[in-house]
């Protein structure tokens, strides 16, 4: 049967990987290439790279860093953090990404959805949104500009419209528990979850096994995805899925 | 050598990249007269089974089915799969290149399409696509659309009821998953087919 998934994120800057890993096989617990082939070897299910370097000009550097990464690699591998329009997806895509990520430029043209999927097919094109609560509703509200611009559009409008713009994927990030550790809005993700067909990838808050298993049974989520928590040890995705699995969660595991 | 059709569906770099690191000698082509000399042909493929339609404007088509014709190893991948079929309800009145006759279909309503992420398989005993690759190993899969199973199957997977996962029969192989993304197991079988 399918199984949920578990995405390990990195964070990049500047070809290095923010919060690298203090891990002893690695030789440079920084580089990008060699962390996302650990995670692969631990048993990530995928691996996604965000670029998150404040400025564009080193578009040149990600490209490289993306070939580098992607040259060992042979599990799905997304590619996101300033994506702006075909051409820069496509130079992504060439540099081996399977598919990319896109946010704040979605939100500012949506028909940006449509041409990469009607070029790479919408399996290849994830909509990345982050939400935050209203205060005192059970509704959210997505935010462009790496979660610091409002945009006054319901979460769930947007993902519906994302989703019939043509995303393969919608990645959903809780700016309320970003980073928390504490669990993720298992109420957010099972809002968008129930209201799409596409699966739903939740992020934000990720911690122990238990948020995990309650953003797949609560949350309806079909993957996770998680940076800061696997910074503590490559070992601890093999252990997530070994215990997520023992909780009766499909799991691709051992592999 | 191994001609690997580009028709303009998708991104081939993950697909070169695993044959490349398996060293074999592959080519990207649209050239059917590359087609028509190549020792093995891989049709990868991903969006929409219309996208076929520019095989038959190219000619792509006729050498395919030429070399196959001619005892020529052919794997399809993902849409490369479908095709080889009668036809997909994706796109009623388009014909696929026929090698199995039945129709691809979508998956049933009680579930979430597309199909997205790692599933298992259920291998057949003695196929030499898949030698090394044990029931229960784990491929990547992401596809709206499905082949039912058929004489030919080799591997079948579960998702809303089963389906074709792999087919094989003789020189005709056909992968619905992305081998090119299963990791090792994924690996496993495209070395299995480019030793053939």
């Amino acid at each position: 049967m399918l199984t949920k998934r578990i995405i390990a994120c990195l964070d990049v800057k500047g070809g290095r990987v923010v919060k690298g890993v203090q891990f002893e096989q690695l030789r440079d617990a920084g580089d990008p290439a060699e962390l996302a082939a650990a995670h692969s070897a631990a048993g990530a299910d995928e691996v996604v790279l965000l670029d998150i370097s404040a400025t564009h000009e080193n578009r040149a550097t990600l490209v490289d860093t993306v070939r580098r990464t992607a040259h060992q690699l042979f599990i799905p591998f997304t590619v996101g953090g300033g994506i702006r329009s075909l051409e820069e997806a496509m130079a992504v895509f060439d540099a081996g990404a399977d598919k990319i990520s896109i946010n704040s430029a979605a939100l500012a043209d949506p028909s940006l959805i449509t041409s990469i999927a009607d070029r790479y097919g919408s399996q290849a094109v994830i909509v990345a949104i982050d939400a935050k609560r209203i205060d005192g509703e059970a509704r959210f509200e997505a935010y462009a500009g790496g979660g610091r611009k409002p945009t006054g559009q319901d979460a769930v409008e947007w993902a519906r419209e994302a989703e019939r713009r043509g995303a393969g994927e919608i990645l959903l990030t809780s700016m309320d528990r970003d980073g928390t550790g504490a669990g993720f809005d298992c109420d957010l993700t099972r809002i968008i979850a129930e209201a799409l067909n596409i699966p739903v990838i939740a992020s934000g808050g990720g911690g122990d096994t238990k948020t995990f298993v309650d953003v797949f049974q609560i949350g309806r989520a079909d993957a996770a995805l998680a940076a800061s928590i696997f910074h503590f040890g490559l070992r601890d995705v093999a252990d997530l899925k070994r215990e997520l699995q023992g909780a009766g969660i499909p799991m691709r595991w051992p592999c | 050598m191994i001609a690997v059709v580009d028709y303009r569906a998708g991104n081939l770099t993950s697909v070169m990249k695993a044959l490349d690191h398996l060293e074999a000698d592959a080519v990207v082509t649209q050239d059917a007269r590359v087609v028509a000399n190549a020792d093995k042909v891989i049709l990868p493929g991903v969006g929409h089974f219309s996208g076929t339609t520019i095989l038959e404007q190219t000619g792509l088509r006729a050498a395919i089915l030429q070399r196959v014709g001619q005892g020529i190893p052919f794997l399809g991948i993902c849409i490369g799969m479908q095709w080889m079929f009668g036809s997909s309800e994706e796109a009623p009145g388009l014909a696929g290149l026929g090698l199995f006759p039945e129709r691809c279909e979508r998956f049933p309503v009680n579930v979430k399409s597309p199909h997205v992420g790692w599933n298992s398989l259920t291998c057949r005993e003695g196929s030499r696509l898949l030698e090394g690759i044990p029931s229960g190993s784990f491929v990547y899969f992401t596809h709206s659309y499905r082949a039912p199973v058929v004489g030919a199957t080799a591997a079948r997977s579960e998702y809303g009821g089963e389906f074709s996962a792999a087919v094989e029969r003789e020189h005709l192989f056909g992968v619905q998953f992305h081998p090119e993304k299963s990791g090792a197991i994924g690996l496993q079988l495209l070395k299995n087919f480019c030793r053939l």
